[in-house]
Order: C-alpha cells, then structure tokens, then sequence
C-alpha cells in the first residue's frame, strides 16, 4: 500500500524532472511513510511513497521488466501474485524481487491490458511502456485505491491524492465546481469521475486508460458489476447460495490474510466486521487482534454487541471511544483528507481509529464494506421493497403501517407517523423510474438548497439527475427495482464515498491498509447471480448472508436488527465544547468569500445549532456540508500549502 | 388566531426557512411536499409546538391534517388549546 504520483509529457517543452516528482510526492508521504522511490524517462515521470507489506527488503518501487521497457508503480496488492508468479515464471519470465507488484509488468508483457482482468486485488497502478512511449493507468474493480489525473499545458499529473496534482504546478488552477457541488448536496457525493475541483478527475473504477504522445488520452472499462446479466443463478434453493456465498468468502479472507506484516480486523458489532472476524478465527491461524469504535452518545454506540464478539472469539481488542468533541476536534484534518465535502461525520471516527491501529504497530485491517452493497441490506432497498407493496394497493390503510418498521435505531424517525412517511417517501411513485429507490433520500438532501448563495443555486439543478441518467441508464434499464437500487448504491455511495472519503482515505491518513473481503470479484459475481428475493426475503436484509453464517456467529448477532454505522453530526460540534475554528470557517466574511452560501442562512443555522435542539436530516446534513465546503475552500483554493522540506530523507531508488 | 400564524411563520422562517423570502411559504402550502421540513423536521416541530403552546401531541395525531401546513396548524393549536 502506497502512494503514488507522476506525469506523463504529451506536448510542453518544459518536461518536469525528478524535483517536481519530490514535489509531487511529499503531500502523500503519509501513505507511504517507509520510503520514496523514483523514476524519470524521456516522456514520464513516476513517484512512489511506500508502506512496506509484502517483500519488506525488496519490493522497492517503481519495478521493471526485464529489459527495462516496463516500469510500474502501484499503490494495492495484488492478492493471487503467488499463483500469477508461478505461471509467469513457468512461461520463461525473470523476476529480481518476491513483490506482488513485479507480476504486473510481465503479466502486461504477456497480456496487455488485458492483464487486468487477471488480477484479483486492490490497486490502483500506473505502468510507463517506454518502446511504445505510452503511459498505462489502471483502477480495481470496485475502485478500492484512488487516481486521480489532470491536464494542464501540455501535461498529464496523475496521483492517489489530488493534493499532489496541485502541489505539482502552481499554475494549475485550483476552483471549485460548482456542479459537482451540487451533486453532492444531492446525492451525498459526486454522481461522476469529475472531483470538487474544476478539471480534477478521478480514473473510474474497473477501468483502464492509456495515455501517449499521438492518441492523448484514451480509457476504457474493463470490469463492471454484472447485475442484469439475467441470469436467475445456478441454484434454487437457498441453503446452496449460502453454502457457496461462504466458501467464497473463506477464501477471499485468506487470500487478504496475505502479507509479511500481521494482518488485524475492524469490528463494528453489526453482521459484516462480525463475519469477517469469524472467519478469520474459524479458518484461519491467523492471530486476531480488533479494533472497534465506541461512542460516548449511546445511540450511535455498538459497544454490547461488540463485546460479545469479543468473547465469543476470545480476540485482543482495542477500541477508540469517541466523545464529540473528539470528532469536532478533528474534522478539519479529516477533510484536509477526504478533499471533498461530506454531509456527515462518519468518517471522522474512522480516521481517529486508523490512528490506534497504527499506534498498535498495525499497518493492514481487513474490513465488512461492501457487504450491504451486494448481499442486499441496506434501508433504502427495504424502503423500496415497502413502497411498491404500498402502491399495489393504495386503498389499504395497513399497508402503509410498514413504513413504521424502518428506522427503528433513529432518534428522530422519519416513520413515526406512517402518514407522513407516505408522503415522504412518495408512495404514488412509479417502480418503473430508473431512480425508483433514490428518489426519496435526494429530495430531502436536496432541500439543503435553502442555504445556497445565488450563485450555487444557478448551477443547473437538472444537470444531477441528467447526467446519472447518461451515465448509468444503459445499464439499468431492464434491471428490477432492487438491482437497480443495488447498483446505483454500489457505483455511488460505496464507489465515490464509503471506499474513498470513508475508507481509503481515512485508513491511509494515519498509513494502514483497509482490505475488503466481500469485495472480492469472485463474490461479487456470484452475489449477482442470487435472486433479489432471496437476498432480501420479505424485509429480512442479508438473508443468504445470514444463512452462510448461521453457525459461526452467535444468535443475537445474526438475528440482530441492522443499525447502519453512523455518527453524531450536529453534535459532534455543539454537544461538548465547540471547536474554535466554526468560528473562522463559518464567519460571515469567510462565507461570502468563498460564494457557495447565503451568509446569513448559515449564521441562523449556527445560532439555532447553539440552541442545541434536536434538529432532522436535512440540517444535520446541511451543516456538516456547509462546513466541510468551507474547510475545502480554505484548504486547497484559499490556502493550499504543503511545508516541504529542503531535502527529502529516506529515498531509496532514483533510476 | 392571526397572532398563532404569525408565530408559526415566524418559527418555520427561523427554523426551517432561514433567510428565505416571506414569498417563500404560503400559508396553505404543504411542508412536505415544498420541501420545507422533511418528516424528521416534523418531529422538531412537535417539540415546539409542545413548548410554546404547553400542549402534547398524541401520537395518533402525527397526521399531515394536523401538522402539513401553516393553517393546519393553527386550527390544530385552536382545537387542542380549547
């Protein structure tokens, strides 16, 4: 797990060097805190920052082939290289280090890009071909690490972190964009590749791109999730979905218990970390040490659950308990991370979880994301399962009682009263809209709208939705509602949010490696195959996962109601001592500054936040966005910094 | 009766509204369907409600006929202050 960054010159006559490398380098040294390694050729220039995993002595990158015409970077593991090596090897290829990262130059030998859809793993990698003077990008499946790109006069920056890209040429315009803001003021993050910063974008998950001095910039996908393959699957009955659902996921833990470092785990109390830790423990030798987050506001607390995992499999735990004033403290720093506005905290606790697991001397967790995504459990397909049975009959006065089942673990339910939620959550819609599930969740997040300045609120609303549209419709038409639903969460909230702001970014603040045994392609094939129905039978989320696990969980933890991971928002700044900084972030002049918002709509938010009453969604959202909008603003537009020092220590390899 | 109206808008305004126009909210207009308050919102609307007019709403009548609208609301408040 690394860093990496670097540029490709496909027209300037000022080609960087090894100096803006450095440059470009320092600001994601926290990815890859043991050693810098770099490379500069005629028409490309790689850098890397590495955390030490697999090959401590000698998986030093950037790696070549074997007559240099290849050399690669890569921030990821590949987890079948053992078996990828062996094959290669039996081929005629020499390999100089036992790193997963060497297979990929000669399995690019051998296959191109094509390669790709060999590997089983995480990474993000960029390859520099020097015959055919091209540059070669590659994202994971599921769009686990980041790379983000941007052009500018001629050249082509690439990095894990777009703090690089900017600290790799102070000409490169550093602006918001205002649609993307928009989309996530709607969505929760951006609907596309484009970041929050004009011209920054992100390599899709799945894809490939090429980059050379005739064509410019090419890219293609390679992989996507393969919902609405129409196949029903190759079972019929339940028990052998789970039966095959767990042998998958055995191996896929053991493929991710793979490095030369111990390997810990992350666990929540709810059914996925819960598996994961299972697992491990069950079939594996690995030695299981947890790491957990409490919180000191009980609602959001999972502590009793998570003890008795703890007991159940007898692990050496850890846990970060977080009071508020702990996540107000440290939101700034976790949104110097995230580089994009978030509508909630939840990340915070995560970035100060990293840091106890680093402070244990562990460098890689493996954790439950994912899991929901594809095995059906999330509220918002039970609220789409609840609103077509409501619309089959729109005369019956039970029907609508349904709603009242989801939210329970809310303190402020939007369901209390099943006649508002029928109204909320828009019951007469038709199943048939392409967006059916997400409807509801966008229209309140959109009513944050009522704190935009004028110059926000001019950003085409319509332009959210259309371009989704363009994105996504031809791989959702035909789909049912649920899949629909599934996929829309898998590409939106887990690939733009839950992997990146959440995940990736968070563990990487503090240099630890999150692994994803439920993302694993193998699994996430198969679980498309499994029929909606019985992924969630009734209104019973995780069914097959439940199934698989029966036995090697304790009751309570598989028939447990699902509480989605969550923290206070509003709260974390006002129901302690409140941070400092609201008052720079959010002053009137900062505000007006930075445009995005009517100054005096988010004075009387803070004041009625100050009244500490309980507030609903929308402005739990709005005014965890409205200030990580601004800390955005002040960090990279206003004040982008980065305090390098004269000489970088612990360089390794310049070739 | 205008007095209650007043006092709601200017609840809603402070709360819900922000620095919106007056324009923004006519007082027959649905909060859900506007988008004013989203169905959490109500329930802080309840607590001021409770509050300011030392009533308590029952459950049962958590209904958009009683709570929907700035008029709703202020013949709910006549009926249940009388």
């Amino acid at each position: 797990m690394c860093g990496i960054a670097g540029f490709f010159n496909i027209s300037s006559d000022n080609s960087p060097g090894q100096n803006d490398l450095e440059r470009m380098i320092y600001p994601v040294a926290h990815r890859g805190p043991d050693g810098y390694g770099f490379y500069v050729g005629n028409e490309a220039g790689l850098a890397h920052a590495r955390l030490s995993i697999i090959d401590l002595e000698g998986g030093w990158q950037p790696i070549h082939n074997e007559d240099k015409s290849l050399w690669v970077i890569f921030n990821g593991e590949i987890f079948n290289y053992r078996e990828l090596r062996k094959e290669l090897e039996a081929k005629g290829h020499r390999f100089y280090t036992n790193s997963d990262t060497e297979v990929i130059v000669h399995l690019y030998e051998e296959n191109r890009e094509e390669c790709l859809s060999r590997l089983n793993g995480q990474f993000a990698i960029a390859l520099y071909d020097v015959r055919e003077k091209a540059l070669i990008l590659a994202r994971d499946r599921m769009g686990i690490r980041p790379l983000f790109y941007v052009q500018h006069e001629g050249l082509f920056y690439f990095a894990s972190e777009i703090k690089s890209l900017f600290a790799a040429n102070s000409s490169l315009p550093r602006e918001m964009n205002l649609e993307v803001l928009r989309e996530v003021f709607t969505l929760w993050m951006p609907g596309g590749t484009e970041t929050i910063f004009k011209g920054v974008h992100q390599l899709e998950a799945g894809h490939w791109a090429r980059i050379s001095v005739n064509k410019g910039f090419v890219s293609k996908e390679y992989w996507d999730i393969p919902f609405g393959i129409g196949v029903s699957g190759e079972f019929h009955k339940e028990a052998d979905y789970a039966e095959k659902l767990r042998e998958l996921l055995i191996d896929s833990v053991r493929l991710r218990l793979r490095a030369d470092v111990p390997v810990g785990a992350y666990l929540s109390g709810g059914l996925d970390s819960s598996t994961i830790t299972s697992l491990i423990h069950h079939y594996t030798d690995n030695p299981l040490k947890t790491f957990s987050v409490t919180f000191s506001d009980r609602v959001y607390d999972e502590q009793a659950q998570q003890k008795e995992m703890v007991d159940f499999l007898a692990t050496d735990h850890h846990v970060e308990h977080c009071t508020y004033e702990k996540i107000g403290e440290s939101f700034p720093d976790v949104i110097w991370h995230t580089e994009m506005p978030i509508l909630r905290t939840a990340p915070a606790p995560l970035y100060l979880l990293s840091s106890l697991v680093r402070k244990n001397h562990y460098k890689v967790v493996l954790t439950g994301e994912g899991a929901d995504e594809i095995l059906g459990g999330y509220d918002i397909f039970k609220e789409a399962k609840i609103r077509a049975f409501i619309k089959k009959d729109l005369t019956s006065s039970i029907r609508p009682m349904l709603l009242k089942r989801l939210y329970p673990y809310l303190a402020l339910s939007p369901t209390k009263s099943a006649e508002f939620a029928k109204i909320f959550f828009n019951t007469d819609a038709s199943i048939d809209d392409l967006f059916y599930a997400h409807m509801p969740r966008w229209k309140t997040t959109g009513g944050t709208s009522v704190f935009f300045a004028e110059k926000l609120k001019r950003a085409n609303v319509h332009h959210v939705v259309d371009k989704l549209i363009s994105r996504f419709s031809h791989k959702l038409v035909g789909l049912d509602y649920f899949s629909r639903a599934q996929y829309l969460e898998a590409k939106l909230l887990l690939g733009n949010y839950l992997l990146s702001s959440q995940g990736d970014r968070m563990a990487m603040a503090h240099s630890v490696e999150g692994r994803f045994p439920f993302l694993d392609h193998r699994l996430v094939e198969f679980a498309c195959t499994i029929p909606p129905n019985m992924k969630m039978k009734v209104l019973n989320e995780k069914n097959i996962l439940k199934k698989a696990m029966d036995n090697l969980l304790p009751k309570s933890i598989v028939k447990r109601k699902k509480q989605p991971y969550m923290a206070p928002d509003i709260l974390s700044f006002f129901g302690g001592k409140e941070p400092e900084y609201l008052n720079y972030y959010l002053s009137p002049q900062m505000v007006k500054e930075a445009g995005f918002f009517n100054p005096r709509a988010v004075e009387q938010l803070l004041s009625k936040c100050r009244k500490k009453v309980r507030q609903g969604f929308r402005e739990n959202m709005a005014f965890v966005g409205i200030l990580s909008t601004q800390i955005v603003y002040e960090k990279f537009v206003k004040n982008f910094r980065i305090d390098m020092p004269n000489r970088l220590d612990n360089i390794k390899i310049i070739s | 009766m205008n007095q209650t109206i007043s006092k709601i808008r200017s609840f809603i305004f402070e709360n819900f509204l922000f620095d919106a126009d007056e324009s923004a909210l006519g007082n027959n207009d649905s909060f859900l369907e506007q988008g004013i308050i989203d169905s959490t919102g109500i329930l802080e609307l309840v607590d001021w409600l409770e509050e300011t007019f030392t009533i308590k709403v029952l459950d049962e009548e958590l209904i958009p006929e009683n709570l929907d609208s700035v008029t709703k609301l202020a013949d709910f408040i006549g009926k249940k202050s009388c």
